[in-house]
């Protein structure tokens, strides 16, 4: 049997459903997801750090949860909130429950939620801060001041949080050899650089960029991972001062600190990018691939001045900036994930991209 | 300020006896209302149809047709009040329920939809009216059955009320049949009776829809059967303008479609079938609804009858929409109807009074032969120009198979035949082949099918149960693809579109051109 | 890219009668198409026999032919009509057999018809069972073991190596007329001179069956560009062996996890680009070994299908009108999303519903015939219904019907339990609630029908709250399990028999416990962007939002 819990939002809502996992309070920055399926990977991706995720599809937990399909090292997310768990997962892959491996990460979810309504909610007045709390607290004036006061993501370094402190191999061969400035990556990311035959070392965001080069990459990955970019000086720094030696790829959160390293401006969207099908448009070639997202900030299109950056990819739902390149270094960014999982592989092809570019670089 | 809006039942899914005509009328319904600026709220849960598609009403509830889910919907929505009469049996049968609980139906009144359906009420109507109806009675118990039987004559024609499609209705010849009849139909209809008509045998059927706003009433079309009456009109093909009445019987067949559309008050569209024996007029039932033929005459017409009877229903006249007269064509057009046998292997294919047919197709043309070769074209029929031809008719049918065989013969046919038919054609003077049946020696008639040596087939059943051996050489026939006729007039009609295909080529005319013939 | 300048008038072809396997989705997508040609400048010239539908209104269409739809026929259009183009893909089967027939017979090269939508070699391959099976094996995707014969040893020859049993398909059939499931060589012969006959080129393939795998469905759409983007996912509740219009359907696919759905919709892109259908929509169907995984495609359907029309009305996207613009010329992107007028139409639904497709049998117009299900369609109509989870759009779906039950009720059963699990008979969801009141578990029933057991756990659910209903016979139902039966799409009616009482008891009781049922909109997007279209189901969430303080 379920404990009662509600599910707080900082602008006075409460909504009344079933805690599922560890039966504790969390709070973080609500947002909702769209993908209809993927919701093991998602719960492992360290970008949603910090936040509480809605899943807009109702029926979560239908195939369980497996071994494979981890991205990371644990559960990230501070709490899901779905309409209705499966309590009977069904798949042939199927390890345990979506709802053991909470109670096993200590996350706590909540159920029975009229998830539309609260998605647009979020629609409407953009992602709120948002607690869950078990029901044996009931003073609803209380639980919503408590989730006023919870701290918010803005302005705060998160990737620190997530981010292994030491360097690891992730695979030691390959032809050449790619750094993964490790800002909460997800494990599809390192599959597929070694898949493209790179030897994968990640190394934590915050490691000087002397080390770095003491490393000899081929080439530099800046990954994606939780927050708000702003307050990564840190990783600013390092970028400018590799930007000039090495290829650079950028991805999610890496496009937005290269996007700062050229002088680019971030912004928080409304209520972000969350999901598996963002038509997102190649306009050097016109082609629209259907793409994974998930940011909350983003680099705002009109302040990418230097003349060398040029938009390489726009999102057609809303014109945001999907990806740039520049023109005399070698380093380029998106936005979007192109290692999917969860979601289309549309965008597998560019790793490849990566790949040309070092070889590129290579001949020169 | 908000516009006033409609609600329009659907059909709820397809099946037989109740499918796309219900849809295509809903849709209508729909654009009318919008034409007079009124919000349309459907309600339905067909994934197939047009009426379900997103930009078809002003708003779309995609519900079961259920009085919780209908009377839901009323209550958020609450609209004008709602309309009932175009998605065949599934909406009127909400009709009472919802006026029950204060819903407003609008069009003819659910009073008058129940007199049509109640046969005591209908009755006194007919009576007031002085229109005949074939003798008839009510039963709840076999011994009861059997003494009306007996009273008006067999063959008789029953069926439990309340259906649509001519659910579980036969004919039945003698006292075995009626007995079989009742331990089945029990089931299906619970307390509801029994009604026992006397049936009309070789009798001339004839629809006809009209559209009615209280005070006028104009024929939308008359259409004659081309089967006789007996076979559901769902499964008949129809010819409109009538192709052999004399007018004298149409006109007053028209006279009698006011005479009940004003007396019921209808306000919207109404069908009524005939049945024409002897000069003599019968009637046999009403609908004050759109019935599945509105399309078909409305293309055949061209004046969109579903939209017009949506526009009474809103408080407009006849005078208002300008339908002050009716239309009769210049040229013909056929309805015929495609059965899913094929699907069904083994079925035995004649028609009765139970709707079989899935669908339907039109065949238009100047002439009444061309537009019934085209219609059969369709439907998928094949048309020989040559070849054998089986032919094996009841008792009955034998003197009228005598003539269409021996013309089948002078436009160059092979006349292969049973050995009842083939004596009969024989002692006349015919030269005929007689074949044997399946457990009548080799080759026989299926070996003939099989070996694809047979272009047409024409069987007429015996009106009591059909033989072993005549079933299987139906069901070969479908399964095989090969033109099967199992009435007499539907021979008649072959042998004059074969004729006509043989003399001239198919003239093709666009929809548009004909309206302005 | 711009819409196409070279043509002006487009001929389209209808799918004539209403017929077991085509029904009037042909015509939803028929009146789509004419809109969106219109709409865009182009003269359409339409042929369908068929008059009882709204696509041919005099108004729909410039030219309107209600003609047969033969061969001969459809040439003498083109000869006085002289079109520019033909779209195929609108009219079912029917117009795809008509336009190879045309083709064949010179038709379109003589007077120059260009093929829009899809090509010949397109529809060929897609069709051509031995074509379509050497082209994905071609792109690496597995198949079904199989061979094509045209004779009965031929087909003897192939059964040894396929081994039993094995589905015979007919090519070139409507909705899979005379498709059959042969268990030994004595069914093989008894059936398979049925299915040459059937077949319009007298071609059978022989099939290793995949009975009992779990069926898929994708709507895939693509362009000229080459962008190609899924519409919808469908899982079928009866697993293979059952013609895909006599299954149950649920969109969008339940059991698969990101990775399966992922390679699932890996393969469809690539099939549709080998196939070479280079605009418009195809209909995709695979199925995946429940015990490993392991996936197969079935086949293709190159253009739109009774699938696209669920499809549409399941997500909101407009797949015949769509399909018609990218015949014309037009890329996805430069198609606005209709719902929310403000995304473009490049995209995929993602849907925060459920959606329960089930079909409508009439076998008892035809007494004589065996209500048994099997590769040959014998449906007649089909329900489409939408809650917020499986369990409400399924009772839902079973009280559309009208087949007088009013949710997953008791009723009388005519077959032995066991065999009216086994076979699948379109009550067998009756025989499942049977199975649980005998106290089967879920595995067993699992074991005889091959129903994946998240649905069987799911119908569990119903049957459970049904036995917690039964408990207040004699007393107020409360109101916590009252709503729950509402969320789990129990009608008033439903509850109200449990209870032996009246509807209007039930209704009565609801608005004392002010239950209210909610209008949620389908919106192609899950409520991320605002959405214009009005179109609703109902649905009862119980945990809405409780407090509200500022």
């Amino acid at each position: 049997m379920h404990t009662k819990g509600y599910l707080v939002l900082e602008n006075g809502q409460i909504f009344s459903g079933n805690i599922f996992g560890a039966h504790k309070k969390t709070f973080g920055e609500l947002i909702f997801n769209t993908s209809m399926t993927g919701y093991q990977e998602i719960t492992y991706d360290p970008s949603y750090k910090g936040q509480i995720v809605v899943m807009t599809y109702p029926l979560i937990g239908n195939y369980g949860t497996n071994k494979e399909d981890v991205e990371s090292y644990k559960i990230h997310l501070e709490g899901f909130v779905v309409k209705e768990l499966s309590k009977n997962p069904s798949n042939w892959q199927a390890d345990i429950s979506l709802e053991e491996l909470f109670k096993k990460n200590n996350v706590t979810g909540i159920e029975n939620i009229d998830t539309r309504k609260l998605t647009l909610i979020l629609r409407e007045q953009g992602a709120l801060k948002a607690g869950i709390f078990p029901a044996d607290e009931n003073n609803f004036k209380n639980m919503i001041q408590e989730t006023i006061n919870s701290p918010s993501i803005v302005g705060k370094d998160i990737v620190k949080k997530v981010i292994k402190k030491e360097p690891y191999w992730w695979s030691k061969t390959g032809k050449y050899k790619v750094l993964v400035i490790d800002c909460g990556v997800k494990y599809n990311i390192l599959q597929l650089l070694a898949k493209q035959n790179f030897a994968v070392r990640v190394i934590p965001a915050d490691y000087p960029y002397q080390e770095i080069i003491k490393e000899k990459p081929d080439g530099i990955l800046i990954s994606n991972g939780p927050g708000d970019p702003q307050p990564l000086d840190y990783l600013v720094q390092t970028l400018s001062n590799l930007i000039e030696r090495y290829p650079v790829f950028g991805i999610c959160l890496g496009q937005q600190i290269l996007g700062m390293v050229f002088g680019g401006k971030i912004y928080k969207l409304k209520f972000g990018h969350h999901g598996a099908n963002h038509p997102t448009k190649t306009l050097k070639t016109g082609k629209i691939d259907i793409t994974v997202q998930n940011h909350g900030f983003c680099v705002d299109i009109n302040s990418l001045k230097d003349p060398n950056c040029e938009i390489t990819h726009i999102n057609l739902n809303d014109g945001t900036m999907e990806g740039f390149r520049h023109k005399k270094y070698p380093a380029f960014s998106v936005q979007f994930h192109p290692e999917a999982s969860p979601g289309p592989h549309d965008a597998n092809y560019i790793f490849n991209e990566f790949w040309t570019m070092i070889c590129q670089k290579e001949k020169t | 300020m908000a516009k006033k809006s409609v609600v329009i039942l659907g059909g709820g899914p397809n099946r037989i006896g109740q499918g796309i005509e219900f849809d295509y009328c809903c849709v209508h319904a729909s654009m009318a209302l919008k034409e007079e600026d009124y919000e349309s709220i459907m309600v339905n849960c067909n994934p197939e149809t047009v009426s379900t598609d997103y930009d078809t009403s002003t708003r779309l509830y995609f519900e079961p047709l259920t009085i919780e889910d209908v009377f839901n919907i009323i209550e958020y929505e609450n609209p004008l009040g709602i309309i009932v009469q175009f998605g065949g049996q599934t909406p009127l049968n909400l009709a009472i329920p919802l006026q029950n609980r204060g819903v407003k139906i609008l069009g003819t009144s659910p009073d008058a939809i129940d007199i049509a359906e109640d046969r005591e009420r209908f009755r006194v109507l007919i009576n007031k009216l002085n229109i005949k109806q074939s003798p008839s009675g009510t039963a709840i118990s076999l011994e009861q059955a059997v003494t009306i039987a007996q009273r008006i004559g067999y063959p008789v024609l029953v069926r439990p009320s309340y259906v649509l499609g001519g659910r579980a209705m036969e004919i039945v010849y003698d006292d075995s049949g009626l007995k079989e009849f009742m331990e089945k139909a029990i089931e299906i209809s619970e307390e509801k009776p029994i009604l026992i008509d006397k049936f009309l045998e070789d009798a001339i059927e004839i629809d006809v829809d009209a559209v009615c706003d209280g005070k006028t009433c104009i024929i939308g079309g008359l259409m004659e059967h081309i089967e006789e009456a007996g076979i559901h009109s769902g499964d008949s093909a129809m010819v409109l303008p009538a192709y052999s009445l004399a007018s004298n019987i149409i006109k007053e067949i028209k006279e009698i479609t006011r005479k009940i559309s004003l007396t019921l008050e209808v306000k919207g569209l109404i069908n009524i079938q005939f049945a024409v024996k002897n000069k003599d007029i019968y009637i046999i039932e009403v609908n004050p609804r759109a019935s599945r033929t509105i399309p078909f005459i409305s293309k055949s017409i061209g004046v969109p009858l579903a939209k017009l009877a949506t526009k009474i229903m809103i408080g407009k006249t006849l005078k208002d929409l300008h339908f002050t007269r009716e239309i009769i064509p210049k040229y013909f057009c056929v309805k015929e109807s495609v059965f899913p046998f094929n699907r069904f292997p083994g079925v035995d294919v004649i028609l009765g009074p139970e709707m079989k047919s899935t669908g339907e197709v039109m065949g238009i043309d100047t002439s009444f032969e061309m537009a019934y070769a085209k219609s059969q074209l369709a439907a998928g029929q094949n048309l020989p120009f040559s070849g054998k031809i089986f032919i094996s008719v009841k008792d009955k049918d034998k003197p009228v198979i005598y003539s269409i065989a021996s013309q089948f013969q002078k436009i160059g046919f092979e006349i292969l035949t049973s050995s009842g038919t083939g004596q009969f054609l024989k002692k006349k003077g015919m030269d005929v082949v007689i074949i044997p049946k399946i457990y009548e020696g080799r080759p026989n008639i299926v070996d003939y099918i099989k070996n694809n040596e047979i272009s047409l087939i024409i069987n007429t059943p015996s009106g009591k149960k059909p033989r072993k051996d005549i079933v299987s050489i139906r069901t070969i026939a479908v399964e095989r693809g090969i033109s099967l006729v199992t009435t007499i007039p539907g021979a008649k009609a072959t042998l004059l579109a074969i004729k006509k295909l043989k003399e001239e080529k198919v003239k093709i005319k666009s929809l548009q051109q004909y309206y302005k013939i | 890219m711009p819409k196409r300048k070279d043509i002006n008038r487009i001929l389209l072809i209808g799918s004539g009668p209403i017929i077991i396997g085509q029904a009037c989705e042909f015509d939803y997508s028929g009146s789509q198409a004419c809109k969106a040609l219109r709409e865009e400048g182009y003269k359409v010239i339409l042929i369908n026999s068929n008059p009882a539908t709204i696509m041919t209104d005099p108004e729909m269409a410039d030219i309107t032919y209600i003609e047969p739809l033969i061969p001969e026929v459809v040439a003498g259009i083109i000869k006085k009509e002289k079109p520019d183009a033909l779209l195929p893909t609108m009219g079912g089967q029917t117009a795809l057999n008509l336009t190879v027939k045309l083709s064949q017979m010179g038709v379109l090269t003589k007077y120059k018809v260009h093929l829009i939508g899809a090509n010949i070699n397109a529809i060929k391959k897609a069709e051509d069972r031995q074509l379509f099976k050497s082209a994905m094996i071609d792109i690496g995707l597995n198949v079904p073991k199989s061979g094509v014969a045209y004779t009965l040893e031929e087909s003897l020859k192939i059964s040894s190596e396929i081994g039993f049993p094995i589905i015979l398909r007919p090519s070139f059939t409507l909705g899979g007329t005379g498709g059959a499931i042969v268990y030994n060589i004595d069914e093989l012969k008894e059936s398979i001179s049925k299915a040459f006959d059937l077949s319009l080129n007298h071609e059978i393939l022989l099939e290793q069956s995949v009975i009992g795998w779990k069926e898929f469905e994708l709507e895939v759409m693509r362009d000229k560009k080459d962008n190609v983007v899924i519409i919808c996912s469908i899982e079928n509740f009866d697993p293979m062996g059952i013609h895909t219009g006599d299954s149950i359907t649920v969109a969008p696919a339940q059991t698969l996890t990101d990775k399966e759905y992922q390679n699932m919709r890996d393969a469809a892109i690539k099939i549709i680009r080998e196939v070479g259908v280079e605009t418009g929509g195809s209909n995709i169907q695979f199925a995946i070994n429940p015990q490993n995984g392991e996936m197969v495609v079935i086949e293709m359907n190159p253009r739109v299908s009774r699938s696209s029309a669920l499809a549409s009305k399941a997500t909101g996207f407009p797949i015949a009108k769509i399909a018609a613009k990218l015949a014309i010329g037009y890329t996805l992107d430069e198609i606005p999303n209709d719902i929310t007028k403000k995304t473009p139409a490049c995209f995929e639904p993602t849907i925060d519903y459920c959606v329960v497709k089930i079909p409508k049998f009439n076998f008892e117009k035809f007494p004589k015939s065996k209500p048994c299900l099997n590769t040959s369609m014998k449906s007649v109509g089909e329900i489409m219904s939408i809650g917020r989870t499986f369990k409400e759009a399924l009772q839902k779906g079973i009280r559309s019907l009208e087949s007088g039950y009013c949710g997953l009720e008791e009723k009388k059963l005519n077959m032995e339990l066991e065999s009216g699990l086994k076979n699948p008979i379109p009550e067998r969801l009756f025989y499942i609630r049977e199975a649980f009141k005998k106290g089967y578990s879920i595995n067993k029933i699992y074991q005889i029908t091959f129903i994946d057991p998240w649905f069987l756990y799911n119908l569990k659910e119903i049957f459970d709250t049904e036995i917690e209903i039964q408990k207040y016979k004699n007393s107020e139902i409360p109101m916590e399990l009252f709503k729950k039966a509402k969320e789990y799409g129990f009608s008033d009616k439903h509850i109200a028999k449990i209870l032996g009482q009246k509807e209007e008891n039930i209704y009565n009781l609801r608005k004392k416990y002010n239950i209210k049922v909610e209008y949620k909109m389908v919106d192609t997007c899950a409520g991320e962007f605002e959405a214009q279209t009005p179109y609703y189901y109902s649905t009862y969430e119980q945990n809405s939002i409780i407090e509200e303080t500022k």
